[in-house]
């Protein structure tokens, strides 16, 4: 799988390894540390559905190569969408512009190394399938929501696929390539109850073919569930406001450890001491039942990869142990700052973008407590299950995520479903509110964008249920 | 490889080979841009980007079907290829009514000088580009002792060339530049960390705010969240600081943008006509301003871009439509289209704003006995659908008229709907940065929850 995609840029664009050397060496021919090549081919479809009718089908391709000379902390920067030696050797030249000595890094010739496990092999991506079956499995969504109750109106549907085929070639010898399918469906319903209008959405993927939506999650299961999102909106009350108690329910809604923890523990700010977590290794910056790991290992997720986009094999990190905090989370050039191990976690939105520490799959391992019992301790607070985005200021660590499904908890049971409303803390402190862990640990079900420094690339997080004893609620309601 | 050259004839030729080829319509958009950033930290370069990219995308009609393609590979045989799927794809689709291009009638004829494109950019240095960002870090260091660190900040600029053509035979280009300077402080008091940031952007150089200006009112940004205080959930009057008053202006274009409309996705879904916000409120976009960031000569489907007013004095009068949604509403576009290379034309607006009032923003504060004054808002918790908004903000308490303390860690809450009809003040300091742009608007009352 690896080889398919080295092969796919030497065969195509006719390069070989001699080549590769030859344009490391004119990004090197300044001087520098380091440098890379990071080669994309990039082929995306999206079919959309809305009024019961195929509006339009897309399709594009985007290919380039980018070329990153480091010099200590300083990093130069060029790409072209040309995949062509002169091309890129104009731009590995541009790139060299950052350092201005002579040779300190000797180019390494490269050298593939083949791998031979692969985390997202399917069977039949999406982007080898015809557009009229991607047009019946959204017209199955459209139906399943249709059919969920009269009151839905405008129902829009989606399926974006895409295959991406990446080398990355660095001077340190390094030549790895990949190919990564992604795909997801997504589906957006408004319900209209004598003009009283109400949103649901849902959608899912990951690295998976054709079978994970003809076996896996159905659109309509997917429909159903923004459906009855929609419905349920049409009777909420205006959210309570204030500092509460809040049950926060399995997968999507840990979108909080993406913000309260994942972006403070990027190496980068960390590095640069602009982090509410900088020097925080070996502390409590959680309740002792928090354990939160990054891990971009497993099979078919969203976020997942099998080596990042500096080529390095990614891994599992373990970033807060029994609350305490672990680990940051490291690309090449942060790490050798840091004189701390790389994770494989340097990615990047395309070849027009130098890659950065990110996270992968974000999530908190499961505890003991059921879901029940977890919402029966609470006598009065919030149960959210369903979440909009969320944004953080690494610095104060102040962060926000928006809930979109929500409901009163009231002597320990779940009562009427609230308006939406945003749920505010602080990163280093919110954890340590962690008062019960559930033993229901899920994933999302492979729809997060994560975006940073205007890069945005796909991400999952999860969750067990958890009860935090105290966060900010932003409803109306006082 | 083989050049060709990539001009408004170019894209015309396309759009009619597609025709040639069996599309009942065609239009075609070429962009190429050239970009330069600067990245500084604490007194030294941290990164340097250069880049070129061009790009090709096709629409292409068949019977009310649509489909679209795109590419970067302009040779005559990736073109020709693409051709041949975006029709193949387009057979697939299904017949939609309101699909298709403009009137021929109502297609640009005459492109107004708007004065986009500043030679002075392209001539720029690359030393004298390191130098404006290295200069408006130290300002800002400068500026105060408590400034102790830096997330970043930089210079960049662009210069690049929009061509569009379809096969009614509508062929356009122009060109366009564009220039930002940003820095990004962080202040301690030995407590906790606070970062902020200030930044310009224009279309030229000598339109940009010094680098002096930029990193003083960075470091004043930064320095005034030192010290937060905590408050109580309640009930008060909110100034939203001119600078996060756009965000509240971008809520409201969703609101009133087609696309959302004939999706019966608005709180503002059969209000056109009535009375939606306080008599303080006017909105304009205007596409045809000299030498502003929102500024361009025809939109996206080859119409004419003009001034709308959107709301005037609180009275809604107009959505803002491409050719696509004016059709599903039975209206005109209102030459809103917008489109990336692939997918089919979207809304967007040109410089979209609200009309300066006439109070100093001093004054709107001086106004308020208690109340919040919102620097900065995190989250997306803005529900357009209903109106609903929560989102988290900082900001600085305002006491007896005066910005008393910094205060972090709230959200504030209430309905769109509700805060359009309470807009009390707009401040006179509505300032060209960036194409979505408010003066200062003081809310009448809203929830604070902390």
């Amino acid at each position: 799988m690896k080889m398919e995609a080295i092969k796919f840029f030497f065969e195509r664009f006719g390069f070989n390894e001699r080549y590769l050397d030859r344009l490391l060496a004119a990004a090197l021919g300044r001087g520098g540390d380091f440098a890379d090549l990071y080669f994309e081919y990039r082929l995306s479809n999206v079919v959309s559905l809305e009024e019961g009718i195929v509006k339009s089908a897309s399709k594009s391709i985007s290919q380039g190569v980018g070329v990153r000379v480091v010099v200590g902390e300083k990093t130069g920067y060029a790409y072209t969408d040309e995949i062509e030696f002169n091309s890129i050797l104009h731009a590995a030249r541009t790139a060299s512009h950052i350092a201005r000595s002579i040779g300190s890094a000797q180019v390494v010739g490269v050298n593939a190394t083949p791998r031979t496990s692969n985390l997202y092999a399917v069977d039949v991506p999406l982007s080898d399938i015809e557009v009229a079956r991607k047009i019946e499995l959204i017209r199955q969504g459209d139906h399943a929501a249709r059919i969920y109750d009269a009151r839905i109106r405008e129902v829009q549907s989606s399926i974006a696929d895409e295959i991406k085929y990446v080398m990355i070639v660095s001077s340190e010898g390094r030549l790895v390539g990949d190919v990564q399918p992604l795909a997801r469906f997504s589906i957006n319903c408004i319900a209209d109850d004598d003009g009283n209008l109400q949103a649901g959405r849902s959608g899912g993927g990951g690295r998976v073919g054709l079978d994970f939506f003809e076996k896996d999650i159905t659109p309509d299961e997917f429909a159903r569930e923004a459906s009855r999102q929609a419905i349920i909106q049409l009777d909420a009350v205006d959210a309570p406001a204030g500092a509460m108690e809040v049950v926060l329910g399995p997968g999507w809604p840990g979108i909080l450890l993406h913000e309260a923890v994942g972006h403070g523990l990027e190496a980068d700010f960390n590095r640069k001491k602009t982090s509410a977590f900088s020097g925080l290794i070996g502390q409590m910056v959680a309740s002792e039942l928090c354990t939160v790991v990054d891990d971009g290992t497993i099979a078919n997720r969203r976020g997942s990869l099998n080596v990042d986009d500096e080529g390095e094999i990614t891994g599992r990190t373990v970033l807060i142990e029994n609350g305490i905090l672990r680990g940051y989370l490291n690309d090449h050039l942060n790490s050798g700052l840091m004189k701390t191990p790389r994770t494989g976690n340097g990615r990047r939105q395309s070849y027009k973008h130098m890659p950065l520490p990110r996270m992968t799959n974000t999530f908190m391992l499961a505890g003991n407590e059921s879901r029940e019992d977890i919402i029966r301790s609470v006598r009065r607070g919030l149960y959210a299950v369903q979440f909009g985005g969320g944004q953080v200021d690494i610095t104060s660590g102040e962060f926000a995520f928006s809930a979109s499904e929500a409901y009163l908890i009231e002597d320990g049971k779940i009562t009427a479903p609230v308006k939406g409303a945003t749920l505010r803390g602080s990163g280093p402190e919110s954890l340590k509110q962690v008062a019960a862990v559930g033993n229901d640990l899920e994933l999302d079900l492979g729809v997060g964008i994560c975006s940073k420094a205007g890069q945005n690339i796909p991400v999952g997080v999860g969750l067990p249920t958890i009860r935090i004893k105290e966060i900010t609620v932003g409803g109306t309601r006082h | 490889m083989m050049t060709v050259d990539i001009d408004k004839h170019f894209a015309l030729e396309v759009a009619q080979m597609a025709v040639m080829r069996g599309a009942d319509a065609s239009e075609v958009t070429v962009r190429q841009r050239t970009e330069f950033s600067v990245g500084v930290r604490l007194g030294e370069i941290e990164t340097l980007k250069e880049s070129t990219d061009r790009g090709l995308g096709l629409r292409v009609l068949i019977e009310g079907k649509q489909a679209s393609v795109s590419g970067s590979d302009l040779s005559l045989d990736a073109i020709s290829a693409l051709i041949d799927e975006a029709i193949e794809m387009a057979r697939v689709t299904s017949p939609d009514d309101s699909a298709g291009l403009p009137d021929a009638a109502d297609l640009a004829r005459e492109f107004p000088p708007l004065d986009l494109f500043d030679p002075e950019i392209e001539k720029l240095s690359t030393e004298a580009k390191i130098e404006l960002a290295l200069r408006a870090e130290q300002a800002a260091k400068d500026a105060n002792p408590l400034i102790v660190n830096f997330d970043g900040g930089g210079f960049s600029c662009g210069s690049g060339a929009e061509i569009f053509a379809n096969s009614l035979g509508f062929a356009g280009q122009y060109r366009g530049t564009s220039c930002s300077l940003a820095t990004v402080p962080v202040a301690s008091d030995g407590v906790r960390m606070q970062r902020d940031y200030w930044y310009d952007v224009r279309r030229k150089l000598a339109d940009l705010e010094s680098p002096e200006e930029i990193g003083a009112r960075a470091a004043h940004r930064t320095i005034r969240k030192l010290g937060a205080r905590a408050i109580h959930t309640q009930q008060v009057p909110i100034i939203f600081e001119s600078h996060v008053a756009r965000d509240l202006l971008g809520d409201i274009f969703v609101a009133v943008s087609g696309e959302s409309i004939f999706r019966k996705s608005s709180f503002l879904v059969g209000r056109l006509g009535e009375k939606i916000a306080s008599h303080h409120l006017t909105v304009i976009d205007d596409g045809l301003m000299e030498s502003k960031l929102g500024s361009r000569p025809f939109d996206s489907e080859g119409l004419p871009t003009r001034r709308t007013v959107v709301v005037r004095e609180g009275v809604f009068e107009s959505y803002l439509l491409n050719t696509y949604t004016g059709r599903k509403l039975g209206m005109k576009s209102t030459g809103n289209a917008s489109r990336g290379l692939t997918g089919p034309p979207s809304v967007e607006a040109g410089n979209l704003y609200i009309e300066s009032g006439v109070r100093a923003p001093e004054e709107i504060i001086k106004s308020v006995s208690r109340g919040f004054y919102v620097t900065e808002l995190i989250g997306f918790g803005v529900n357009i659908v209903t109106g609903d908004y929560s989102r988290s903000a900082s900001g600085l308490w305002i006491e007896g008229g005066e910005l008393a303390y910094p205060v972090q860690g709230v959200t504030i809450a209430g309905n769109l709907k509700e805060m359009l009809q309470s807009v009390e003040m707009v401040g006179n300091d509505l300032d060209f940065r960036g194409s979505l742009v408010s003066p200062t608007l003081l809310i009448g009352r809203m929830t604070v929850s902390a």
